[in-house]
């Protein structure tokens, strides 16, 4: 398949700078810092919840929202990542390799976001490597740790998708950055405003991409929140294709 | 002979400028088709509809009868492609690079060594072949993207300017590689030397403000540029109308006033005459220089042919 060579060869690309390292280095020190502090909470807190029935355990305290801030850390990120998938190979004339390349629209696109997936689920999986060392002197809730990795690679996943469409349509990688930036964060906020007043509105609603993480993150296996991932991460995929497409008719 | 590609009536336009205006024509196996044409005459813009990367905004183009528009995949499979800028990516080496176009042309595993060791030969990347992309010489960087183009032995290789930047070694090298790749591929050079296509080609097309102006074998484009011209120095001054009464001399412009510049033809070649007539009248001959006719003294003739 002409989708995996152009994915691997995304991957590998990224290890020939020093781009993935760093980021890699950087997302280490900063999770290792929150899940540090989460734990100094936990051993504060254990006394009193000790005799608490039903108290909130380990799993509780420190994975929810060490995955939470993850989700923060990488909204920033990932558009840092995304930028210039499509865009930089548009700026450095390489695009016309695969354009000229038999492989289709679609090749390219999965190909790419598939490469950069591969960086933000290796980030993932280094995270959950943090809170499975507890295992060593205490006992995780996997079901509840299985929820945050699979809440958190489809966070990831939707916040790729963006990025990537963004790199497409944009004529400066910093463009694209500003723009899936902005989108994402709009996104995040987006139903704020319900816990201020009390008005709702059932469309932010379903539209907040925080409220279907953290209904994920709670255990709770909705398949309207998974659905919502996976209708967002192909509709902004399909957008992405057609605008490669686009590109052909347009100057 | 079935035609390897094929163009009908291809039109681009950029919003409301028309890039390209009604270009027909094709390529069998074994011709070597130059594009010629000034810069912003529409050449590149041809050259990216004929590989995929732009869509024509009307017309048709069949590569060994698939449409590239309806069928792109299996028509783009035999075609090797070199854009003005060689696509490389610079953090790869030579090798790795040439490895990923393979993979992207879908050759199995078993074909791409060998694959790779043809074109890097062919195109003299030897000694280079292990080095990152970015540290090449901008020579070399252009040797890599001929080597992508032909690395999967396509029908038809599309080369924009391939010779651009390079030094005369290099220029011929590439020359005599296109020679011998014209062989058994359809070949189509784009540049803006009239030397090359000379050199070169078999065929030749020329594009001006988006239109095909001429379409010939490079018999007919030797004849077409039949005139010569020579610039002559003399101590006094010349007469003017004594020299363009010569036989086969179609026109004397005077650039100072002892310098004339002469466009003759050249089979019937009035030179001997012309410096017999000079000396004889004690003009002082100082100096005859050929004058190498250009691509614009081409386009100027045609365009004149081509007004009513």
């Amino acid at each position: 398949m002409k989708l995996f060579v152009i994915a691997s060869r995304e991957f590998k690309t990224l290890f020939l700078s020093p781009v993935a390292w760093t980021i890699l280095a950087i997302m280490q020190l900063l999770f290792a810092y929150l899940f540090l502090t989460q734990l100094e909470t936990f051993i504060r807190l254990q006394p009193k919840l000790a005799v608490i029935e039903n108290s909130p355990g380990l799993s509780d305290i420190v994975v929810p929202p060490l995955f939470g801030n993850a989700g923060i850390i990488l909204l920033l990120v990932t558009p840092l990542l995304t930028m210039s998938l499509i865009c930089g190979e548009r700026r450095n004339k390489t695009l016309s390799l695969l354009l000229s390349a038999p492989v289709s629209s679609m090749d390219i696109i999965v190909g790419k976001y598939l490469g950069v997936l591969g960086l933000l689920l290796l980030i993932v999986s280094l995270l959950t490597a943090m809170p499975l060392s507890l295992l060593a002197g205490g006992e995780l809730d996997m079901g509840k740790l299985l929820a945050n990795i699979l809440a958190l690679s489809l966070l990831v996943s939707a916040f790729a998708a963006v990025g990537l469409y963004l790199s497409t349509i944009a004529s400066h990688p910093v463009l694209a950055a500003m723009g899936s930036f902005g989108l994402l964060l709009l996104l995040w906020i987006l139903d704020w405003t319900t816990g201020i007043t009390d008005q709702r509105s059932p469309l932010f609603e379903y539209l907040s991409i925080l409220r279907h993480f953290q209904n994920l993150q709670s255990g709770l296996l909705n398949s309207v929140d998974i659905v919502y991932f996976l209708l967002f991460i192909s509709g902004f995929l399909l957008l992405s294709i057609r605008s490669l497409d686009q590109g052909r008719r347009q100057p | 002979m079935p035609a390897l590609l094929e163009a009908q009536r291809l039109y681009r336009y950029y919003g409301k400028h028309c890039a390209v205006n009604d270009v027909s024509f094709t390529l069998r196996q074994g011709e070597v088709l130059g594009f010629l044409g000034p810069n912003g005459a529409g050449k590149t813009t041809t050259m990216q509809m004929l590989c995929g990367v732009l869509a024509p905004s009307a017309g048709r183009i069949h590569i060994n009868g698939f449409d590239l528009l309806a069928q792109p995949i299996p028509a783009k499979q035999q075609l090797g492609v070199c854009p003005d800028t060689p696509p490389l990516y610079r953090e790869l080496t030579v090798v790795e690079f040439l490895a990923y176009c393979a993979q992207l042309h879908g050759l199995n595993p078993r074909q791409i060594r060998p694959a790779i060791d043809r074109a890097i030969q062919r195109c003299g990347l030897t000694t280079v072949h292990r080095r990152l992309i970015a540290h090449l010489s901008k020579g070399f960087q252009q040797r890599v993207g001929i080597a992508q183009a032909i690395l999967h032995n396509p029908d038809i290789i599309i080369l924009d300017e391939p010779t651009v930047g390079l030094d005369p070694l290099q220029i011929s090298e590439i020359r005599s590689l296109i020679r011998e790749l014209g062989h058994d591929h359809g070949i189509i050079l784009s540049t803006h030397r009239l030397s090359e296509v000379q050199e070169s080609c078999t065929h030749v097309q020329i594009i001006h403000q988006g239109r095909l102006i001429l379409n010939e074998s490079i018999a007919a484009l030797n004849q077409l540029m039949d005139t010569g011209i020579v610039q002559i120095t003399t101590r006094l001054e010349a007469d003017v109308g004594l020299l363009s009464a010569i036989p086969g001399i179609n026109a004397v412009e005077n650039l100072t006033e002892n310098r004339i510049r002469i466009h003759y033809s050249v089979t019937s070649n009035p030179i001997p005459r012309l410096t017999e007539t000079i000396i004889n009248a004690g003009w002082e001959l100082q100096e005859l220089t050929p004058v190498k006719k250009s691509m614009e003294d081409l386009f100027i003739s045609l365009i004149r042919d081509n007004e009513p």
